[in-house]
């Protein structure tokens, strides 16, 4: 028998244990990225000169592999004296390398406000924080909100990297059930069903949120 | 980012890594990294075009097979899209052989990769067809074309040039996720700085070249691809102009 009905029910209980600390890093993960994302939006804009320089940081974190950058923070930081737990050292690698694509998304959103924006913004005597925090942002974030809710899911696909350095998360879970028990098949299905099932709720979550929000452009 | 500024960079990492290589604690390393990123370009290589042959695929069918066919390529693409590389992989390495089928650990690598990344590159695919303008399409029919004379001498042409950018990106994708084939006990790049980790503990300049190494790879597949959409709008804008 290929497939060990028995076996699923009793394993399910302890994957559905391990999808919560998935489910955990995936929101931790994308709030350190959304909001470092945005904080290097503004900058690069607030203080011109830093562009170039957010560029090349930028370009650095997206050319080379999350699981490179995950062993980076997790075996050379300590070096440097700052020690991770392995959670911690995944989840923030995670944030940070989504948040080089997420600053990208921020930037397509400031460049899509119409210049007269900023215009009227210098001429009534705003400051910078005012106008990024009254004037543009409100009108900037609604319109790539599914651009991020994009990167959202391909955030949470990328959590099963955190095994790599023993976070016990759905994967790492899944394979140490299949070393335990020498069944893989039910365990590693599990989890691919799992994604499978919350990609497809959040891809029809985000197209539900798309309509809305072009309603409401539209208007 | 502009192509001279990404040539610029590639030079400062081509000239980081050749001032690291100098010094014995990075140089060291330096012959066992290189014998693992030529298994990691094998595998970007190979899972590239397996990417484009099924991505193309998927997309015709999509748009133009039978009902089972266009049925099957939907659950290929949502399958691919919807499950993590990561757990494709283990799926192939670990639960294929449970049904009789034992691939060995570089041919799951080139599959899994290969087919993922196809499944992203279907819509890209689908997308680019879609956006030939509708009076192409319409010339054919007046010209009383079939369908593949149609695809093959119009409308594939010009969806070409618009597939480019989004298939450079996809194989950045790719490239990086040639990574997570040291997790299935190949020994590409990621895997032998995982290896001599362990066994040196001399993590800084270890991972410090890797990352250097990753960012070279991803650079020269950056700018190929920017050459290559260069050229090819070039002649699309001699096309209109004439």
């Amino acid at each position: 028998m290929i497939w060990d009905w028995s076996f699923t029910l009793e394993i399910l209980p302890v994957l559905a244990h391990a999808a919560i600390v998935s489910v955990e890093a995936t929101l931790i993960g994308f709030v350190l990225a959304a909001t470092l994302g945005l904080v290097l939006a503004v900058v690069r804009i607030a203080v011109p000169w830093t562009g170039w320089t957010i560029s090349v940081l930028v370009e650095l974190i997206r050319s080379t592999p999350l699981l490179i950058q995950i062993f980076f923070i997790y075996f050379v930081f300590p070096k440097f004296g700052l020690v991770l737990d392995a959670f911690t050292a995944g989840v923030l690698a995670i944030g940070i390398h989504y948040a080089a694509y997420c600053s990208e998304v921020y930037r397509a959103g400031f460049d899509n406000i119409h210049r007269g924006q900023w215009e009227a913004s210098i001429a009534l005597n705003l400051s910078a924080w005012t106008t990024f925090r009254d004037i543009i942002i409100p009108q900037a974030i609604p319109p790539i909100v599914p651009a991020l809710g994009n990167y959202l899911v391909a955030l949470f696909k990328e959590t099963p990297l955190l095994s790599a350095i023993a976070v016990m998360e759905l994967m790492q879970t899944a394979k140490i059930i299949g070393s335990d028990t020498f069944r893989y098949t039910e365990p590693i299905t599990l989890v691919g069903l799992f994604f499978l099932a919350m990609s497809l709720v959040s891809a029809a979550l985000i197209r539900a949120l798309e309509r809305l929000l072009n309603r409401r452009t539209m208007r | 980012m502009g192509i001279g500024t990404l040539v610029a960079m590639l030079a400062a990492a081509l000239a980081v890594i050749g001032v690291l290589a100098t010094q014995q604690a990075y140089s060291l390393f330096l012959p066992g990294l290189l014998q693992g990123a030529v298994l990691t370009i094998e595998i970007a290589i190979l899972g590239s075009l397996l990417a484009v042959i099924m991505g193309v695929l998927a997309a015709l069918a999509r748009l133009y097979g039978p009902a089972p066919l266009r049925w099957l390529a939907t659950v290929y693409v949502e399958i691919f899209r919807g499950t993590s590389a990561l757990v494709q992989l283990f799926w192939l390495f670990f639960v294929l052989p449970q049904f009789g089928v034992t691939l060995n650990a570089f041919l799951v690598a080139v599959v899994a990769l290969g087919l993922n990344v196809g499944a992203y590159g279907s819509e890209v695919v689908r997308g680019a067809i879609l956006s030939v303008a509708r009076g192409q399409w319409e010339a054919c029919t007046a010209l009383n074309m079939s369908r593949a004379q149609m695809l093959r001498r119009v409308i594939l042409p010009q969806a070409v040039v618009a597939m480019i950018p989004p298939w450079g990106n996809l194989f950045i994708e790719l490239l990086k996720s040639t990574s997570l084939v040291s997790l299935i006990t190949l020994a590409d790049l990621a895997f032998k700085a995982q290896q001599m980790n362990q066994n040196t503990f001399k993590t800084i300049p270890i991972f410090t070249l890797v990352l250097l190494m990753y960012l070279v790879m991803s650079l020269v597949l950056t700018i190929g691809m920017r050459l290559l959409e260069r050229r090819a709008s070039a002649g699309l804008a001699r096309g209109k102009a004439a």
